[in-house]
């Protein structure tokens, strides 16, 4: 017999029709599954009753199947090649992203990871007993271990699902948690971003209005977003972050400060595995108690013996902790608004609970945080809700759900920049349009490049994907209109058009990101964009002068060579030659100071070709007087 | 004859009427599925006039009358089969059902 639940009134599913949807969290540290139960969003247990599933797996040879969960993470220290942990940091990351995001805090984290990485193409992976693993298998399988708790919980097929990722995930990652989860045998609904969950979760329950703060500060990242919340309609007005901050940098101090404390020698991965295991207990004992003990032995007979004090943790912590704020702060300035203007801020991730963190947070916002839903699950009911509501168990457009793209997309442009199409914080989905043209006379072919960023030059910015317009008619430079049309679906994912608007001929790219090959780290790329506005500036200005100066070279060359001989006298051309080239040579060897320079060469050949201009137009109005012209081309059609 | 809770399925139901709002649970029987008959489980925010009331445990039963032939002296339960849990019906009208026991013959 089957076991039913209550529906809302009316909305009694027919018997084989119910669209089981569940949301999951899936997380650095742990992840949760949830979902709707008789009209109430809930996280599923497992057996035992517990609601997070550690986002651990074991690998274990001769085709066993992966250990996933807490039994993987007890045996960590055991097992600590074959044991991966904390695997969403590398999700769409080349080999070569990995120092990125280690020099990014000082505690170099990833370079701690006690694994055999190998550099396979587009993401790095992981050498373990049972094979080579990409970050992609590694989630699916904790999400094949999310799907089948949510099966034997719900009693059936799922129809789908709705997958959190942190708001700063590039597309690169964002397809790579799809793949993940088709891989695990789940349809995806949607990728949500993890705060914009939170104020599902949260603005549903409490049908609160008005401005509010997400502060999510999970295992290994950490996002804040600033909503808008009005009668039910959530829209996300900022996003920022640090991609790289999250509880597993606490661990790394307590680990560091175990290590120096008990003069310890270089511990072995098995040594360090325990020990991080125990800087993990010993930050969660101090979120209730003021002290609390660290005692092993290691294999080596090296022994620690220690008592930790919130005191002393919160000075080993205080810089992470101050680190949340600068983002903070720059959310804030993006939504345009000040502290004043928060009504309520939301604690979302388990890190949320150490009382140095929660400090910090009411004294920025000067106010209490919310905490009225658990901090570890929030996540997961808000995607939950979303899920049941997209599997059509509830009436629809009761709510709307805007989210934004957390980085710039653009184009590249001559010179080397990128012409912004969707600007950062754009709610999604969007579409925008913005026409281009020719550079050079005659030219038939365009090259688009479609880029992510803040900043203005092609070569500080994330490289997405490359595409050729062809077939454009030979026209004057500047005459051809090509309308490029930029997507971003529900997903965050990217599509982008290009059309010549008189033939119709189209090219069109799917962005398929390489996972992470020219990847930067995305927290760095925003902090660079602002640290770096006016040189980028002024950078930006010298190539558009630059640009300049070469069309200019360009049509006085074109020009030269069509009526040069006709109107101008030997002195005359070397004249304008001479000019040409020192502009030439000023475009060549340009650094940031020569706009100047460069500005005064251009009017030098300006006006060193005025005169020629005003001869070919007076040329050009006797020619077109004369109707010579035409009466060529007359006799062109009759002979022809 | 009446429908009644077992203890267990009424603090449930009050669980989630305190969540949720609503004056009780409502209880009908649809000429679907694939064996003829199949329950359907609302939480109810208003009574019809037509509906007969029964109070079990401190909650409110509402069922329309064309329903109730089919569910006299049923016991609503509820239950937990390994993780999944539920409401089951034990109706003492049914003849057979199909295999899921979503639906029903009397």
């Amino acid at each position: 017999m089957a076991l039913l639940q209550i529906a809302e009134p009316g909305l009694s599913a027919a018997p084989h029709q119910h669209r089981l949807a569940v949301g999951i969290d899936l997380g650095t540290t742990n992840s949760l599954v949830a979902s709707v139960f008789s009209g109430t969003a809930e996280v599923i247990r497992d057996e035992a009753g517990r609601a997070l599933l550690p986002s651990v797996v074991r690998y274990r040879a001769n085709h066993a199947e992966p250990v996933v969960g807490h039994e993987a993470l007890a045996e960590q220290s055991a097992n600590p090649r074959d044991t991966l942990s904390s695997i969403k940091r590398l999700m769409g990351r080349g080999l070569g992203d990995l120092g990125d995001l280690g020099d990014l805090g000082d505690v170099d984290n990833i370079g701690d990871m006690p694994y055999v990485f190998v550099d396979s193409p587009g993401m790095v992976s992981i050498a373990t007993v049972a094979g080579v693993k990409s970050p992609v298998e590694v989630s699916a399988d904790i999400l094949t271990s999310l799907r089948r708790r949510a099966e034997s919980a719900l009693g059936g097929e799922l129809t789908g699902a709705v997958i959190t990722v942190p708001a700063y995930f590039d597309d690169a990652q964002r397809q790579a948690t799809k793949d993940a989860a088709r891989l695990a045998g789940l349809n995806v609904l949607r990728l949500l971003n993890e705060p914009t969950a939170a104020a599902v979760a949260y603005g549903l329950d409490n049908a609160s209005e008005g401005i509010f703060a997400v502060f999510d500060l999970g295992g290994g990242t950490f996002d804040i977003s600033i909503l808008k919340l009005s009668r039910g309609v959530f829209e996300v007005l900022a996003t920022n972050g640090d991609a790289a901050l999250g509880g597993d940098d606490f661990d790394q101090r307590i680990y560091a400060w175990i290590v120096a404390s008990a003069g310890l020698v270089a511990p072995g991965p098995h040594a360090a595995r325990r020990l991080l295991t125990l800087a993990r207990n010993a930050k969660e004992a101090l979120s209730t108690a003021q002290t609390t003990a660290i005692t092993a032995t290691l294999a080596d007979h090296q022994a620690v013996c220690l008592t930790l004090s919130r005191e002393k943790f919160d000075e080993l912590t205080a810089d992470l902790v101050a680190r949340t704020l600068k983002p903070t702060r720059k959310a804030l300035r993006d939504a345009g608004l000040t502290v004043q203007d928060v009504k309520g801020v939301v604690l979302v991730g388990g890190s949320t609970r150490m009382p140095s963190v929660r400090a910090s947070v009411a004294e920025y916002f000067r106010q209490a945080p919310l905490t009225d839903l658990d901090p570890d699950q929030v996540v997961a009911i808000g995607a939950a809700m979303q899920a049941n509501a997209l599997a059509g168990n509830r009436k629809g457009d009761e709510w709307l759900l805007l989210d934004v793209c957390p980085l710039s997309l653009g184009l590249e442009t001559m010179g080397g920049l990128v012409e912004k199409i969707i600007p950062r914080n754009s709610t999604i989905p969007t579409a925008r349009a913005q026409e281009f043209t020719t550079f050079k006379d005659g030219q038939t072919a365009m090259s688009l490049h479609v880029l992510q960023g803040e900043r203005e030059l092609v070569a500080d910015c994330r490289s997405l994907a490359r595409f050729e317009l062809r077939g454009i008619p030979p026209m004057v430079a500047g005459a051809a209109r090509i309308r490029v049309t930029f997507q971003i679906d529900a997903d965050n994912l990217l599509s982008v058009s290009a059309r010549e608007q008189s033939t119709g001929i189209e090219a069109t790219v799917a962005v398929k990101p390489s996972y992470g090959l020219e990847d930067r780290q995305i927290a760095r790329m925003l902090e660079d964009a602002h640290g770096r506005a006016e040189a980028d500036m002024k950078l930006r200005m010298l190539r558009e002068n630059q640009v300049e100066g070469r069309r200019m070279i360009d049509a006085t060359e074109a020009a030269l060579a069509e009526d040069g001989e006709d109107l101008l006298s030997p002195p005359e051309r070397d004249e304008i030659a001479r000019h040409i080239y020192a502009l030439a040579d000023i475009i060549e060897t340009g650094d940031g100071d020569s706009v100047k320079i460069l500005k005064a060469a251009c009017d030098a050949l300006n006006s060193a070709t005025q005169e020629f201009a005003a001869r070919r137009m007076d040329a050009g109005v006797k020619r077109a007087l004369s109707g010579r012209r035409l009466e060529d081309l007359g006799l062109t059609a009759v002979t022809g | 004859m009446s429908v009644t809770l077992t203890e267990n399925a009424a603090k449930r139901v009050q669980t989630f009427l305190a969540k949720r709002g609503g004056v009780g649970l409502r209880l009908a029987v649809k000429t679907s599925g694939c064996s003829g008959m199949a329950y359907a489980l609302e939480f109810a925010d208003c009574a019809d006039k037509d509906d007969l009331c029964f109070e079990s445990h401190g909650v409110t039963l509402l069922i329309d009358p064309k329903s109730l032939p089919y569910v006299k002296g049923t016991e609503l339960d509820f239950v937990r089969e390994g993780l999944n849990e539920g409401f089951k019906f034990n109706n003492p009208n049914v003849k057979n059902e199909c295999g899921c026991g979503e639906s029903f013959n009397v």
